[in-house]
């Protein structure tokens, strides 16, 4: 099973080979084989008597990832839509793309798609699924911006990869959080689990990022944004992606995960009202569009918002009615979707206000248009699929008092109403579509082609498509049960396979299917008058807006926060570096009770002590506070020196000959660069910078001062000194036990700080000499 | 008899060493309040030069203080950088500049 997954990714590596032939045989056909081999492959399994199949490969155990692929019914039904859908897209692909495109790259990212899909739907393991995941909003950004000189294109495809990964990244955090809970890794152990996940007080997090993951893949209210503006994609990917496979990728996560949140309350309440409310927006927002792609894509959003809505009610009925329309939908809206590419290719335009009147011209694309746009309204008519689901979907809607939930209660008497009002407004877009593009006014002088009927090859695709609607219309249990009712199996397990009959009497899915065409039929004939009302809603109010806002202030906002600190002030960033060191500091100390005061171990304080000392910090403030240069610079020598004299009460001759050199070299390269130093002035500055730099570094003092203080007055183990005192003279060979330390016993030291003073060198040296070389510049 | 004049003479010594100290402590002060108060420059190399000399000294007494010879180094050095230092600071003064550039 890991070769029909991973066989488009292999392909892909040839496919740029193969595409430098293009001019001969177009690439597409070498493709083609690829999705119709693992159709043929995956449709064996089809069968009453089907049960799951597992495979186990190892990836990396020690973590427990691995690519472990279960195809049960719900995958059964995902896998064969993609592959078929795929060869279907990509014979179709070889028609409408001109051997003048880059078919190399187009083919790449389809087929990388391709394996990612089949990834997610197949895989066992959370975290490969993931990684699957990302690799769709990958490769649809790459299909999206395929055209990626055009503006719209390379918006569009900014945004939706924004919106998925978002989504997928919460995902992976509610993935995370489940590996957490249950200890396993694999979706069908983590199903047999579902007591402890109940359990948890996590589930509220873990169902919220899981189903925020779902809901933006599957376009759902208020992430559908995207999807409309990935309209700017070549319409084969149009027509696979964003209609038939990966906008399912969300429907298919809900519906593999809905036996753990089944029973939760709030799993009903979210993912049906999402559901709804995006059936019920989508469908009234599609009424307004004038591109084909438009109408499709709000289309597919209220569509894809009927399955979510379904799935939320996870009824027998509901379960069974969405994976019916998953299947129903894929056949109907991909047809529909090549016939708008067909009348984009055909006529040069997809506003349908600029297009009527194509009937006579091209008859078979209307016909195919006709069962595709009929479908979709779910007209009562013996031959179209789209009525069975639809009036399933009616009567999972009146039966939802199985769900026994009491937060529930309000909303389940309103959900019939809603689903009846999306209805309507599907009805009208459809009539819509249908009726705008193939009859009325003939308006051709305005097309910049002359219309004629598309190729052959461009309509096998759609024809197989609305075979498929009016074969399952016609025979709606030859699907059901043998194959669809595996996949309802797997989402919900009590689900038992009732038949599906064009009549079955007057009941109230009838009357509701009834209204629908009425009223449908009424508001779509007095379409004009009615139209004003988008005006009022949404108005000027839309979550485009939203987006487009949020993402430039995000921008506009982190580059202010970035500028109010990184000013390029060094006094600035010192300010900050110093206070967060003395309050931090200050705070763990204070917190750990780490401030010590012990007198017992004190030296005795001499005069010559308090003398040096005394004169080293009227020194040391005289250097603040001198208007000379010069003076500064001689003042610090005396700073120097009185060090260099402590050194020689303390006994410590080398480190007092080191220092006397030091300073005097140091006082001298003052000296040396004294012409380039800035002049010291009286600094004019407000009396808060000047309180605030007190406050800092009187703190900062007063800190290294206590700090110094405990530190001498804990002590928690003797000092190692007495070894070096013994042993200097024994194990050295030298009597200054100082310059012992220094060659013998910490040699590393001395050769490493060698070597710092040979970069400085080096490094002034280069500074000097790069300076006076213009060239080096 | 002889253990009281060595006793005598090591206190003796202490005074005038203490005394010394106290000398030397004014004298740093007083060559500090000029050091700082200026006014010109060549003062205040004077006043570190002469800086120099009394740390000498403090290290001199140090070393009979502590009765070690290890600090006579020490002196010495004093008394080479003090003359550099003062050297390359009247150099400095006088004609701005402490290394001469070659002239080709």
């Amino acid at each position: 099973m890991i070769f029909a997954v991973l066989i488009p990714l292999i392909f892909a590596i040839f496919v740029p080979m193969l595409s430098k032939i293009k001019h001969k045989i177009h690439t597409g056909i070498f493709v083609f084989f690829i999705p119709f081999s693992i159709f043929l492959y995956f449709i064996r399994f089809v069968g009453n008597d089907f049960s799951p199949v597992r495979h186990e490969y190892s990836w990396i155990p020690s973590l427990g990832i691995n690519f472990d692929f279960y195809l049960d019914g719900l995958s059964l039904l995902f896998v064969l839509l993609i592959s078929g859908i795929g060869s279907l897209v990509v014979l179709y692909s070889v028609y409408y793309l001109h051997v003048s495109e880059r078919l190399g790259s187009f083919y790449v990212y389809l087929l990388m798609f391709m394996t990612a899909m089949l990834g997610v739907v197949l895989s066992d393991n959370l975290f490969v699924l993931y990684t699957f995941w990302e690799l769709t909003s990958i490769s649809s950004f790459l299909l999206i911006g395929y055209w990626h000189w055009r503006e719209r294109s390379r918006y569009g495809a900014q945004k939706s990869m924004l919106i998925t990964v978002f989504g997928g990244l919460s995902m992976l955090g509610g993935f995370v959080l489940l590996t957490v809970v249950t200890g396993t890794t694999s979706i069908q152990a983590i199903i047999s689990q579902i007591d402890v996940i109940l359990e948890s007080n996590y589930l509220p997090l873990i169902m919220g990022l899981i189903l925020l993951g779902a809901f933006t893949k599957s376009a759902q209210f208020p992430f559908h944004i995207w999807l409309p503006d990935a309209m700017e994609a070549p319409t084969p990917v149009s027509a696979y992606l964003h209609s038939a496979t990966m906008v399912k990728a969300g429907i298919y996560l809900v519906a593999r995960f809905s036996p753990v949140f089944a029973t939760y309350e709030w799993f009903f309440i979210v993912v049906s009202i999402v559901g709804i409310v995006t059936l019920c927006w989508a469908s009234y927002m599609a009424v307004r569009q004038t591109d084909l792609k438009g109408i499709l894509a709000f289309s597919t959003i209220s569509q894809l918002g009927m399955i979510m809505a379904m799935l939320g009610f996870g009824t027998k009925v509901a379960v069974f009615a969405a994976m019916f329309h998953i299947l129903n939908h894929a056949t109907f809206k991909g047809s529909l979707f090549m016939v708008a590419g067909i009348i984009d290719h055909e006529t040069g335009t997809r506003d349908i206000r600029r297009l009527g009147g194509l009937l006579t011209i091209m008859p078979i694309t209307a016909t195919l248009a006709l069962f595709g746009t009929f479908s979709m309204a779910g007209i009562p008519l013996p031959f179209l699929n789209g009525f069975y689901s639809k009036e399933l979907f009616f009567d999972s809607t009146l039966h939802l008092n199985e769900v026994i939930n009491p937060v529930a209660n309000v909303l389940i008497p309103i959900i019939p109403y809603l689903a009846v009002f999306g209805s309507i407004f599907t009805f009208v877009y459809s009539m819509y579509f249908f009726f705008g593009v193939f009859t009325g006014p003939k308006q051709f002088d305005k097309l910049k082609i002359k219309p004629h009927e598309a190729p052959i090859g461009m309509l096998i695709s759609p024809i197989i498509l609305v075979l498929g609607v009016i074969l399952i219309g016609l025979f709606p249990n030859m699907v059901n049960g043998t194959f669809l009712i595996h996949a309802a199996e797997a989402v919900n397990s009590a689900v038992e396979y009732k038949k599906v009959y064009f009549w079955h009497g007057f009941v109230p899915e009838l009357y509701m299917s009834l209204a629908v065409v009425g009223i449908g039929t009424v508001l779509y004939i007095t379409r004009k008058k009615w139209s004003n009302v988008y005006h009022v809603l949404p108005g000027k109010m839309s979550f485009n807006k939203l987006y487009d806002a949020l993402v430039k202030n995000v921008d506009i906002v982190s580059a202010k926060i970035t500028n109010t600190y990184m000013t390029g002030s060094l006094k600035l960033y010192m300010t900050i570096i110093l206070a967060a060191i003395v309050v931090v500091t200050f705070i763990v100390m204070f917190v750990t009770n780490g401030f010590q005061m012990e007198y017992s171990n004190l030296a005795e304080v001499t005069f010559i002590e308090v003398a040096v000392v005394a004169i080293i910090i009227i020194a040391a403030l005289a250097t603040i506070f001198t208007t000379s240069k010069l003076g500064a610079i001689l003042i610090t020598g005396v700073v120097g020196y009185g060090v260099a004299t402590l050194f020689v009460i303390y006994r410590a001759p080398d480190l007092a000959l080191t220092q006397l050199v030091i300073e005097t070299v140091s006082v001298a390269l003052f000296l040396l660069c004294f012409y380039h130093l800035p002049k010291l002035q009286k600094r004019k500055e407000s009396t808060r910078s000047k309180v605030q730099n007190g406050i800092i570094s009187i703190g900062f003092g007063a800190l290294m001062t206590m700090i110094a203080i405990s530190a001498h007055s804990t002590d928690w183990f003797d000092p190692i000194s007495d070894y070096f005192l013994e042993t200097a003279y024994k194990l050295g060979g030298g009597h200054n036990v100082v310059n012992v330390i220094l060659v013998d016993m910490r040699g590393l030291d001395t050769l490493f700080e060698i070597a710092v003073l040979g970069i400085a060198a080096l490094a002034i040296f280069s500074l000097i000499k790069l300076r006076n070389n213009k060239e080096a510049e | 008899m002889t253990d009281t004049l060595y006793q005598a003479s090591e206190a003796l010594l202490e005074i005038t060493v203490f005394i010394c100290f106290i000398a030397i402590s004014i004298s740093l002060l007083l060559l500090l309040y000029r050091m700082i108060d200026g006014p010109t420059s060549p003062d205040r190399a004077v006043a570190l030069d002469t800086i120099g000399i009394n740390l000498m000294g403090v290290a001199a007494l140090v070393a009979i203080y502590l009765v070690t010879p290890n600090l006579n180094d020490v002196i010495l050095l004093i008394a080479v950088l003090a003359f550099l230092g003062t050297v390359a600071i009247a150099k400095y003064l006088e004609k701005g500049v402490i290394i001469d550039r070659d002239m080709d």
